[in-house]
């Protein structure tokens, strides 16, 4: 958390010397709290005050990009506890593991599938993001392996070995493609120091707990490799959790420069479900990267739907284009409903629409991604907003008749509406739910 | 220098509501089951107790569902259309712990049973399972408040969950539950303000703020998730905070919600549903959920499996 002028202050020597320029060291403090000003200027500050400050002048968690181009990961940065405070701002990582002591051919195939990981919800784009390789063999398999994986897909790539001289090979033949190595230990600590330093490659430090990994990160930094993620090793879910829960909250509200990073977990579980709940779970709890044995689509997709609710700005709800949309064999008689173009709010009344398996259009207002009560009390769905729509998305040359139909809860609006679009309009009910009905008997 | 973690200091917790009562507490339940009572947020067992585990409520229905996909339909096969036969095949195939009652039939619009019909069925059911047992209107405002006096009435002592009372709906429905010894659902639009006023208008009423479970409503995993899982952290924060109107235990409609969504309608890829339905659980647990009411038989296995591992250390 951000230091305050006020606590920055209670760190100052409170001399008034003024050498720093300002007339009081309260004055100075409230500008190093606006960061208008370095640290540097009071020359009076102990080495452990100026650390302090030092790090508060850095984001809490370190933001660390794995990849090269367009498929590069970015993960870290990341602001606070809960989602409804601001918002989470970049989605945790999903890569899946490949084994080296598989065929060839079963590789090849499963990074096929992988790269086939590519849905589409919401007008977003939903994909996978890693493709981890582990050593079970010797360092030239290791190598073979990371050369048939890297030509083979175009997404990031982590590299799972303990093994200096198996990583040193696969970090010469992925030059440019900026792969994340894991892991390093206490014990090979020296080794994967010097290679994250001549590779510039970021470096996963693990231990077993959040103490010793800090004492890790604390060395690496050391040594100058700054670029880190972390990994407490495998525990109990719950476990899991309260360890993701202290390393964002020691990052944030201590400002802990040995845990400002992003954390990274492996799930392994052979029942897929199992797989899923458990990575579903470390995506809602601060993972920066997820990676999984599984592979399939259907599990995949909601593990990507989970992540990109769970990021989505609170304060600004995905919207859809504001536009008419055909929902099923519609033809000039069908009817028309009006909604917002709030995702949630367009796609409830789309689900009610489909179950009722009446064809019938949906005109979608632009009201800013508002819900219809809130919009309709923002002025944002009013009769002249949805007159203007019905006029620019040709809504009078889609249909032969002149009724429309309304939600319930603004149903005040039907007698300006009326007069203002020349329409009959016509109530619908309040909820989503009461749709199919409601079009039965319309 | 060791590593000082950070353990919140809660002073609230969340209540714990018993749904069901056996026979020295004047019903005919063959045990009771408890909500709530957490000590910290989800599964930060560290830092305070969370003593009752997640419950799962398997979902019936006294009409034969219009619009449930195959994939969640398949397992009950004819006894869909047989609510008795429903219900028992839960507990029996299923160790259903407890069940959720949905008198859709009752709705004007899918048959308008009448109050006297639902309050014999209740009579029936009680006797044919002997699980505690949630109880749903049909969400027909008017006809509810015809409906749930009368199975209200019909499970006297037996301490269900009945539901849901709304905002500009609840004198009713709370008058009954007072009288006949149930629980209540304080149903809320996705709404926290609206929650806790709901809350206390219930309690002013005279209804202890342990006799209330929370429904936020949700949305199914794409379909709104996220807003529940926020209003759910924000309400847990508070009744931890010490809100004790506040900190009631949250019942989630997982199973409506994620079979309503088009993923869960792949009849070639049932998979697709019960997974929908399974992490729409598993994210609002971690969001605090304590009561879960689901459909498909293996997203519940999958579900309780999880909470057992959640509950392992
Ligand atoms: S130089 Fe330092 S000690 Fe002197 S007034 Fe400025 S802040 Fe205070």
């Amino acid at each position: 958390m951000a230091l305050s002028g006020l606590d920055i202050y209670k760190l100052l020597p409170k001399t008034n010397c003024r050498e720093c320029g300002f007339a009081t060291c309260l004055a100075f403090a409230m500008q190093l709290a606006k960061k208008a000003v370095g640290i540097d200027k009071c020359p009076h500050l102990t080495s452990e005050v100026k650390g302090k400050l030092e790090a508060q002048s850095q984001p809490p968690i370190k933001l660390i990009t794995i990849g090269s181009g367009e498929t590069r990961l970015e993960i870290g940065n990341e602001n606070v506890m809960f989602r409804h405070e601001e918002k989470f701002f970049r989605p945790a990582g999903i890569g899946f593991i490949v084994e080296d002591n598989s065929t060839d051919a079963e590789i090849k195939t499963k990074i096929e599938k992988i790269n086939e990981l590519k849905f589409e919800r919401v007008g977003q784009r939903l994909e996978v993001n890693l493709v981890a390789i582990r050593q079970n063999k010797d360092a030239k398999r290791f190598i073979d392996v990371v050369q048939l994986v890297s030509v083979n897909t175009p997404l990031s790539l982590v590299l799972m070995s303990p093994d200096a001289q198996a990583l040193k090979g696969a970090l010469e033949i992925l030059k440019g493609r900026n792969p994340l190595i894991y892991h390093a230990t206490k014990e090979n600590l020296t080794a994967l120091t010097q290679l994250a330093k001549d590779y510039k490659v970021p470096l996963v430090a693990q231990g077993d707990d959040l103490e010793k990994v800090s004492e890790l990160t604390a060395e690496l930094s050391k040594q100058g490799v700054n670029d880190l993620i972390i990994e407490t090793g495998k525990k109990p879910i719950s476990e899991k959790v309260w360890d993701l829960t202290q390393i964002r909250r020691l990052a944030l509200k201590k400002s802990n420069r040995g845990l400002g990073y992003p954390s990274l977990v492996v799930v392994e579980q052979n029942d897929v479900y199992a797989e899923a709940q458990e990575a579903a779970t470390y995506i809602t709890k601060y993972a920066g990267i997820v990676l999984l044995k599984g592979i399939e689509s259907w599990a995949v997709l909601s593990l990507l739907t989970l992540r990109q609710n769970i990021y989505t700005d609170p304060q600004k709800p995905l919207q859809i284009e504001p536009k008419l949309y055909p929902i099923g064999q519609v033809n000039d008689k069908s009817p028309v409903l009006v909604t917002t173009n709030f995702s949630l709010s367009y796609y409830t009344v789309l689900g009610e629409v489909e179950a009722s398996k009446i064809p019938a259009y949906i005109i979608s207002i632009d009201t800013e991604g508002m819900s219809v009560l809130t919009a309709w009390a923002a002025e944002k769905f009013t009769p002249q907003k949805i007159n203007e729509s019905i006029n620019k998305f040709g809504v009078k040359d889609a249909i032969s008749h002149k009724r429309l139909v309304i939600p319930g809860y603004v149903a005040v609006m039907s007698g300006e509406l009326q007069d203002e679009s020349g329409f009959e309009i016509i109530v619908g009910p309040k909820e989503a739910a009461g749709i199919p009905s409601f079009l039965k008997n319309l | 220098m060791a590593l000082q973690l950070i353990t919140e200091k809660w002073s609230g917790e969340v209540s714990v509501v018993t749904i069901g009562a056996a026979n020295q507490e004047g019903g005919t339940r063959s045990h009771a089951v408890k909500i709530g009572g957490e000590k910290s947020l989800p599964y930060l067992f560290k830092e305070g107790s969370l003593p009752n585990k997640p419950q799962i409520a398997f979902e019936i229905l006294d009409i034969m569902p219009s619009d449930w996909p195959n994939a969640v339909s398949a397992p009950y096969g004819k006894t869909l259309n047989d609510p008795l036969e429903w219900a028992d095949k839960c507990v029996r195939d299923y160790q259903a712990g407890i069940l959720c009652v949905r008198l859709l039939g009752s709705h004007p619009d899918f048959g308008n049973k009448s109050p006297e019909e639902e309050a014999q069925l209740i009579k029936k059911l009680l006797k044919k399972v002997s699980v505690p047992l949630v109880i749903l209107g049909s969400g027909d405002d008017a006809k509810d408040n015809l409906v749930l006096p009368a199975i209200s009435e019909a499970a006297k002592g037996e301490r269900c969950l009945i539901g849901s009372a709304v905002q500009d709906n609840y004198k009713t429905i709370v008058a009954s539950v007072l009288a006949d010894g149930h629980n209540i659902i304080a149903e809320s639009p996705i709404d926290i303000n609206i929650a806790k006023q709901l809350n206390i208008l219930i309690s002013d009423m005279g209804l202890a703020l342990e006799r209330i479970v929370m429904n936020p409503t949700i949305g199914a995993l794409g379909y709104g998730l996220e807003y529940a899982y926020s209003i759910m952290e924000r309400s847990r924060l508070a009744a931890l905070a010490g809100d004790k109107t506040m900190a009631s235990p949250f019942i989630c409609f997982v199973g409506q919600e994620a079979w309503r969504a088009k993923e869960a309608k792949a009849d070639d890829l049932p998979d697709q549903g019960i997974i929908w339905e399974t992490l729409t659980a598993t994210a609002l647990i971690q969001a605090g959920a304590d009561l879960l009411v689901m459909r498909h038989p293996k997203a519940v296995e999958k579900v309780k499996e999880y909470i057992d591992n959640l509950f392992r250390s």
